[in-house]
Order: C-alpha cells, then structure tokens, then sequence
C-alpha cells in the first residue's frame, strides 16, 4: 500500500514537471471532475426533448445561445449530452485500466518469480490471449451476456490484462536476481512476502505507465463499442452520440452535432496518453533520447 | 528454423482451437433459444424439430461439441441463421475485402511512418519534428471511425471527391476474385477508406520510430560508423535505422490487433463489405453461426500475424536463432 502511494506521489510530481505534462494532467483532472459533476454542470437533462415556441420538437437544431451545439434529431441538447458522456468514459476507462493492471501485475509477478512450469503454463495462456482479437471480442461478449456497461467492463478487462503480464514478468525475473532479493530469502522471508514486499513495489512503476496507456485504449474502445450501436442503451456516451448522427443520417447537415465528441475523445485520449509518456520518460530514461 | 515454424504452427491450432471451445460454451450460454430467429413458433412442432435437427441441436452438448470441433477444422461454419447460406461462402468473399482495405494500408503506413520517424528524429527539436510529433498523437487518439466520418464530410460531400462508401456503384457487378479490385470504380470506392486507416495506421510506427532511433543515435556504433567517414545518409539508412526497426517489429502484432478493431469502425462507417461489417450486422440480428466465424477469422487473422511478425524479426536481428 505504502509502495502506492509513493509512487503515486512520484508520479504526480514527474508528470507535472514539464508543461506538457501540467496540461495534459490538468485535462484529465478536468475531465474527472467534470464526471463527477455533470448533473449540476450540464444545463439540461440530457435525454430531453426540446420544442420551440410553437410548441413542435426542435429537431436538429443550429448552435444558438440556449443550445451551444444545437439540437440532435429527438430534440435533446448535444452540449449537455456531451457534458454527461464524460461519466461513462472516465468510468470504463479507470476500471477498466486498474482491474487489468491487477491482473496483468499478479500473473506477471507469479510466473516471473516461481518460473519453470507454472511460468510456462501462465506464459502459455497469456500468448493464447495475445492472439485474442480484442474489439471482436467485446462484441461477441456484448452479444451473449448484454448490452450493459458490467458487461462492457468485464469484456475488456479479460482481454486487456495480457500486455502488462508480459512487460511485468519481464521486469521481474531481472529483480529477483537483486542483492535485495537474497537478502531477504537469508532472513527466512517466505517466497509470498518476497515476492509482495520486496519485488512488487518495484514494478509499480511500470505497471502505472501501462495502466496509462490501458486507460487510453479503453475509452476509445467505449467509443467504438457506443459507435458501432453496442453500447448501454441507458448510459449517453461520446460514442452513442456520433452513432446517433450517423443513424439519424444527419451527420452532414450537423457537423456541430457530430464533430464535438470526436474531438472531445481526442483531448481526453491525447492527455491520457501524453500523460503516460511523460512519466514513462521519467522511469525509463533510455527513452528521452541524448 | 523449420522446428521453430512447426512449433509455433502447432501452438497456433492450439490457440485457434481454444478460441473455438471458448466460443461454442459462449453461444450455449445465451439466454432464450438462438434458433428463435429462424424458427417460427407458428410452425407445426414436428417441423420445428426437424429445423432443429437440421442444425445438430437435439444432440447431447457433448456430441455437439465433437461435431462443431470437426466442423471448424474443416472449415465449415454451418449455415447462417438469416440467410440459411453456408457461411463459409458468406464470410469468403468478405475476407478478401478486409485484406484487401488492410493489408496495403499497413504495410504503407509501416513503411511510411518508419521513414518519416526516423527522418525527423534525425532532426530532432526542428519545426518538422514538433509538427509531427503533435499531429501523430492527436490523430493516433482520435476514433477512426470519426476521423472517417469527418473525412466523407469533407472529400466526398463538400469537396465531391470520393464516393460516399460502398465498394462498387450500386447496380454494377465485381469481377470474381483478385481481378475484381482492377477496376477504376472499385479503386475509386477503395481510395478514401485506405486513406483514413492509412493515416491511422501511419501515427504508432511513426511515433515509435522516432523513439527508437532517438535511442539509437546515441549509441557508440552510430559515432563509429561517423568516425569512418561514412555519409550522413549512409549512417542513417544502413546502421541507425536498421537497429531502431526492431521494436517496430516485435510491435507488429500488437498493431496489427489495432487493425484488425479499426477495420470493424472503418468498415462500417464506409459500409465497406468486409469481415468487420459483416460481424457487426449479423451481431444486430442474432446470426450466431456468422458471428462466430467472423470472429474466429479475425482471430487467425491476428495470430497470423504474429507468427509473420515473429519471423520478420529474426531477418531484421541477426543475433535472433530460433530454437
């Protein structure tokens, strides 16, 4: 736990070193906070139907000054719906990221550090799950157990776990052949406690500059699976919302209906990922180049 | 090197064959019957018994497990649910589709994105350089079925460029097999699709090149090469870019997973007839027997791609010997 919390204090304070870092960081800080709030921020109920003063549905309406995006085909205001898709791309994106780094962490630390068979084994089963096409995979898993985000969640945290179990078990099989390692085995440590108190503590590191890029993958694929008309029928999400425009076949006449969440996933993935790359840089100083 | 082949082909079937038993328990999960769309409940029972029959489901599960294991080895996928096709004539065609959008899209953007990578990592700090670097991430985080959106907004609607989406003008009929994708219409609805998953394509080797050879050029070797009076383009093409491909290569396969999602999106904002699009509207009316075999398809496709990756890097690494 101790071993968290420094590195998340680490983290903090390298990623806000550089300026690119410090915005980045304050983007996705806005974005969570915007998550958090987005009932009292959004100006309207995302889900309802506007009319105009003669009293008919304000279908696909032009930007104004009561609606800043305008109106989709159901009469309901973009830029509130924009507000609430927030919520379910911070909250896929964060389970997402942290349930597969415990996994992908847990296996890779297990096969890393026992090796011989039960490496195999794992190993074995990790590959079997390389070669696991992933948006295909979601689909199907949204097809049997439904289209809810439980199932969404659970879908891409089985498959997503496999890249940081690889990078992990790499990572340890070269510190359990650190001085501290022996050391610990000569005072009586049992292989649990060296393995969970001496070796995980050092691939907390890693495993967040994963959990970076795993966030960034997985608030993409929210938006694919809303886009391709998989998502939670219930939750308004930036992809549900492009897949409306594009149902409805008023993309063309309503860039403004249909351009504001691809840029608004854009920012919010760019953030993401350039956050993860300034702290990568940081713990991997090969990678900032002479 | 031919035990190395056979080995990996051998735990490719395994991997294919795990998949497959993952997907027959997946389907017998489902709730309500999955022949429901196909058989009608005003049909007399008698017959309705004898649909099911037709499809092996009044077996035992373990007899329907044996047969669809030996099915799937052959290749053949049964009968769709909607169309009452055999499937492995549906997904056929569709393949060929997705690799056609696919395959020289990657290969270009690999291409592509290792020289430009390089290129500007040689000139690090310049303006090129940051330009590049800024347009790569933005593009590379943004959804690719949006990015393809935005660009039928702009080059087919406003600009009258490209055709809308589809592969061939309605009404018009594809040649059968490869000569079917030499012709001028076919290309014309090809164009703005590649173009999209190119330039998404373009963005992750580019980024990773850039890196890679940022690395490199501080090695000792590269002064070496210097010291021996070699050229600058010399030094660049023959000792620096060589080495830094090699995380390109090892990262292959995990682009090409990337690909094989993008091309799901990408196909169906340009209802482009592949694989992709096919899964995506047979999912939408419960066709279970076209998903699956959609799904197992894109499976080989990526565990292909793997085992080429894995080759690709033993030509790129001397130092590799496969055992």
């Amino acid at each position: 736990m101790r071993a968290v919390f420094s590195a998340i204090v680490q983290f903090l304070r390298v990623v806000t070193a550089t300026p690119i870092g410090r915005v980045a960081m304050g983007i996705c800080v806005a974005c969570a906070l915007l998550a958090l709030f987005a009932p009292w921020v959004a100006p309207f109920d995302p889900t309802l139907k506007h009319y105009d003063s003669a009293g008919k549905l304000l279908r696909i309406a032009d930007p104004s000054f009561k609606h800043w995006l305008g109106t989709t085909s159901l009469g309901r205001d973009v830029f509130s719906q924009m507000i609430w898709g927030v919520r379910p791309a911070m909250l896929v994106g964060l389970v997402v990221a942290f349930g597969s780094a415990v996994i992908g962490a847990n296996i890779g630390l297990l096969a890393g550090y026992f090796g011989g068979r039960s490496d195999n084994l794992l190993m074995r089963f990790t590959d079997i799950v390389m070669g696991v096409p992933f948006l295909p995979f979601v689909i199907v898993m949204l097809s049997v157990f439904g289209k809810d985000l439980g199932s969404l969640m659970l879908a891409m945290t089985l498959i997503m776990w496999r890249a940081s179990a690889r990078i992990v078990r790499a990572q340890v099989l070269s510190l359990k052949q650190m001085p501290f390692v022996a050391a610990a085995r000569i005072t009586g440590a049992s292989d649990l406690a060296i393995l969970y108190r001496e070796i995980a503590p050092n691939i907390v590191p890693l495993a967040m500059v994963n959990m970076a890029f795993a966030l960034a993958w997985a608030i993409t694929t929210e938006a694919s699976i809303g886009f391709l008309g998989f998502g939670d029928p219930n939750v308004i999400s930036w992809g549900s919302i492009i897949y409306d425009a594009f149902a409805s076949q008023a993309m063309y006449r309503a860039p403004w209906w249909v351009a504001p969440p691809g840029v608004a996933i854009m920012v919010l993935v760019s953030a993401v990922y350039l956050v993860g790359r300034e702290y990568e840089r940081v713990i991997n100083p090969r990678l900032a180049g002479p | 090197m031919i035990g190395f082949i056979l080995r990996r082909l051998w735990f490719m079937a395994i991997t294919l064959f795990v998949m497959a038993s993952v997907m027959f328990l997946l389907f017998r999960l489902l709730p309500g019957d999955p022949t429901a769309t196909v058989i009608s409940s005003a049909l007399h029972p008698d017959a309705q018994a004898a649909l099911r029959a037709s499809f092996g489901l009044d077996k035992p599960l373990w007899q329907q497990y044996l047969s669809y294991v030996a099915n799937m080895a052959r290749l053949d996928f049964g009968f769709s649910f909607q169309t009452s096709r055999p499937v492995a004539e549906m997904v056929g065609g569709r393949l060929l589709n997705t690799l056609v959008l696919l395959l020289p899209s990657l290969l270009a953007a690999y291409l592509v994105g290792a020289l430009i990578g390089a290129f500007i990592a040689w000139r690090r700090g310049g303006f090129l350089d940051t330009v590049s670097v800024v347009l790569a991430t933005a593009l590379q985080s943004a959804p690719v079925f949006w990015i393809g959106m935005m660009a039928i907004l702009f080059f087919s609607l406003k600009l009258d460029l490209f055709p809308v989406g589809h592969i061939i003008t309605p009404g018009r009929e594809m040649a059968p097999g490869l000569a079917g994708y030499f012709d001028a219409d076919v290309l014309h609805h090809l164009a703005l699709p590649f173009l999209v998953t190119f330039s998404y394509q373009l963005c992750f080797p580019l980024l990773l090149m850039r890196t890679s050879m940022l690395s490199t050029i501080g090695e000792d070797f590269i002064d070496l090469a210097r010291m021996k009076g070699l050229s600058e383009r010399k030094v660049l093409l023959r000792h620096a870019m060589r080495n830094a491909l090699l995380p390109l290569a090892t990262t292959l396969p995990m682009l090409l997973g990337w690909a094989v999602a993008g091309s799901v999106v990408i196909e169906t904002v340009f209802s482009w007839p592949g694989l992709g699009q096919l899964m995506v509207s047979a999912v939408e009316r419960n066709d279970y027997p076209v998903v699956q075999a959609c799904f197992l398809l894109s499976a080989f496709l990526t565990v292909m791609g793997t085992f080429v990756a894995d080759l690709l890097y033993g030509l790129l690494d001397p130092r590799i010997v496969y055992e």
